[in-house]
């Protein structure tokens, strides 16, 4: 494990936090196995990315420029990131699994004949043997995984990393790669992006989650999670059976394919706690579960339980709390 | 247009933490066949499928699935779906697959059935959830791949996808053919099939397709990653239970318990 080449997203002019842990866990990485953490980044210009990729420990940071990159497009990605990892030597590419991630990391192995791991948590060396670690089977078990091929890509799971620390007075090589846009390669074309209006906070950043599940039986005990969270400057959320069901849109989801959040204080209301919903919610602080059913899986991972109909709770909890919160 | 979606066979996702065990021998959970199902999103993306069939006139859907004997009943769950054709892909000399191994075995058999204009899969299995094999077989196949799709929507030589995006959603337009990874959204909620298809599902006939039918790459077939170990996790706190039996005395003791953490 010689050589890390670790993809480094970034939106307007800073790394995505995903971006960021990479850099930490492929610094890590690095420190183990004696390896060298070198970083890619594609669009326009991305000098202040670069920059900073290098504050985070990249020794060298190559940069694909071209205007046509500004926006980002996966099949040129694919192919600019193809050619960096050839040119540079690397035997590991290090991506976050996240929106762009779930795109290359597939298509990129099998491009480059590597092997491909993804939703990768944490590593571990035995002697000069390496292997991944990741969840598996919804958050119910782990699993440590070896590679068969020379080269391998490996996707990181979001928010599974601590962010490090940047250190400004880090150095490193910024260098900028020859390549020619191959227009004919473009396949698939953005026609519209529309940002979600319905919540001002987003879950990712949120401090405090009142989260709902088919527990609360229809749209309407939306209203009353709204309003609670509200009155504690939070936001709301929702298991997948929610959305599914079309009770609040599907950007609310939380959980292993939804938004994977670290609030201060989470409650989940009318949620029965699947390991594909608590694995959204590892790094929450506090867990407040408020269900009628004593045996719910929640209340395994909840600090506080309360085992009540919502119904009776709920507007109780916010009329009260109008008073103490004033 | 043909229309092929991928199925996979996988331990039911619902199973409870509780009854999970993992058998340290041969690193996989110990389950009977009782514990099997068709993977939630591939479900998704037959839904979809035969929605899509129902739309455009000619359209066939084929629902494919790479596993031994016992996931022929994922197979007849499609047809009862009314999918057109079942194709199952196996041969005992496989072991451990991955999912690079699975696309490219599932893209050459693709091809064997004369292509496929739309590759439908789920975005992630619920078993070991590699989110792979779609994008592997678009590679395979030489195609677009779009992921986290909630919904498609067919134009003469292109198809619109709305797709998750951080913080909303985008819409993307790709050529025939293309590979599409299918989530789970309120206008893909599986139908329950009727009585008739049910039983009509149970005669039609499913193919089986070896490894000496298609044009394998033996290299290809091997897998790229190997589990050495697996092992359940317990994440169990102690959860503190409110004594209350009334609202009113609940939200009271709650407030006091939140207060004293001095969340807010
Ligand atoms: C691959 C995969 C990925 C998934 N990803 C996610 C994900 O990202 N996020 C996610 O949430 N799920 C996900 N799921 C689905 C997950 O397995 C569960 O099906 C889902 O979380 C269940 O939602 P729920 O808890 O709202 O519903 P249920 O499991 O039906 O639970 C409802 C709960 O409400 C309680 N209840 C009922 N009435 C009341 C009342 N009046 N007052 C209080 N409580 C009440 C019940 O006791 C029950 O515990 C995924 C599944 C798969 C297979
Ligand atoms: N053995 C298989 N047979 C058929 N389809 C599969 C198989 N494995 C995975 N798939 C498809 O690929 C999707 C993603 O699976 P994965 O990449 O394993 O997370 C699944 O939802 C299925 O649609």
């Amino acid at each position: 494990m010689n050589k890390i080449l670790i993809y480094t997203h970034h939106q307007e002019e800073s790394l995505s936090s995903g971006a960021k842990e990479v850099l930490a866990f492929g610094s890590r990485l690095a420190s183990v196995t004696e390896g060298t953490v070198e970083a890619v980044l594609v669009g326009v210009k991305p000098t202040a990315g670069a920059k900073e990729a290098i504050s985070y420990g990249a020794s060298k940071v190559y940069t694909v420029c071209n205007p046509l990159l500004a926006e980002y497009q996966v099949d040129l990605y694919a192919d600019s990131l193809y050619t960096v990892f050839q040119q540079s030597g690397a035997d590991v590419l290090l991506l976050s699994f996240d929106r762009t991630g779930k795109d290359l990391a597939g298509r990129l192995a099998t491009r480059l004949g590597a092997s491909a791991i993804t939703e990768v948590t944490d590593f571990r060396t035995e002697g000069s043997k390496l292997t991944w670690v990741r969840p598996i089977y919804g958050d119910k078990a782990l699993g440590e995984y070896s590679t068969s091929r020379k080269k391998v890509v490996v996707g990181i799971r979001q928010k599974s990393q601590d962010q490090a620390v940047p250190d400004s007075t880090r150095t490193g090589e910024i260098i900028e790669v020859n390549y020619s846009v191959p227009e004919e390669k473009v396949l698939t074309k953005l026609v519209v992006k529309i940002q979600s209006a319905l919540s001002d906070i987003r879950l990712e950043d949120a401090n405090i989650i009142v989260s709902g599940g088919r527990g609360l039986g229809g749209p309407e005990g939306f209203q009353e999670l709204q309003a609670l969270a509200e009155l504690l400057g939070g936001t709301v959320g929702a298991s997948r059976a929610a959305c599914d069901a079309g009770w609040v849109p599907s950007n609310l989801q939380v959980g292993q394919t939804g938004a994977v959040v670290a609030p201060d204080l989470y409650i989940a209301v009318g949620i029965s706690g699947a390991s594909q919903h608590l694995a959204g919610i590892t790094s929450a602080k506090t867990v407040v579960a408020i269900n009628s059913d004593p045996e719910a899986p929640i209340f395994k991972r909840a600090n506080l339980g309360v085992i009540a109909d919502y119904k009776t709770v709920i507007p109780a909890l916010t009329e009260k709390l109008k008073k103490v919160l004033v | 247009m043909h229309i092929v979606v991928c199925l996979k066979h996988v331990l039911d996702p619902e199973i409870k933490p509780r009854y999970f065990q993992i058998d340290p021998e041969t690193n996989r959970p110990d389950y009977g066949d009782n514990d099997m199902v068709l993977d939630s999103f591939a479900e998704n993306a037959l839904e979809l499928a035969i929605q899509l069939r129902d739309k455009t006139p000619g359209a066939t859907v084929t629902a494919i699935c790479l596993g031994d004997e016992s996931s022929e009943e994922v197979l007849r769950r499609a047809l009862a779906f009314t999918a057109n054709a079942a194709v199952r892909v196996w041969d005992s000399e496989w072991e451990n697959l991955d999912g690079q191994a699975v696309g490219h075995i599932l893209a050459q058999t693709i091809k064997t059935l004369g292509g496929a204009e739309l590759v439908l899969t789920g975005y992630q299995a619920s078993d070991i959830e590699e989110a792979l094999v779609g994008p592997v077989m678009a590679e395979e196949l030489g195609i677009p791949c779009v992921t986290l799709v909630s919904d498609l929507e067919l134009a003469d030589d292109s198809v619109k996808s709305t797709c998750e995006a951080e913080g909303g959603y985008t819409v993307v337009s790709v050529p025939f053919p293309a590979v599409f990874t299918i989530i789970s959204s309120e206008t893909n909620v599986p139908r329950l099939p009727k009585v008739k298809d049910i039983r009509l599902a149970r005669s039609k006939s499913i193919s089986l397709f070896e490894a000496e039918d298609t044009d394998l790459d033996k290299e290809r077939c091997q897998p790229g990653v190997r589990l050495e170990r697996a092992y359940v996790l317990n994440r169990d706190v102690n959860c503190e239970i409110l004594s209350g039996s009334e609202g009113t005395v609940l939200a009271d003791e709650l407030i006091d318990k939140l207060l004293t953490l001095k969340i807010f």
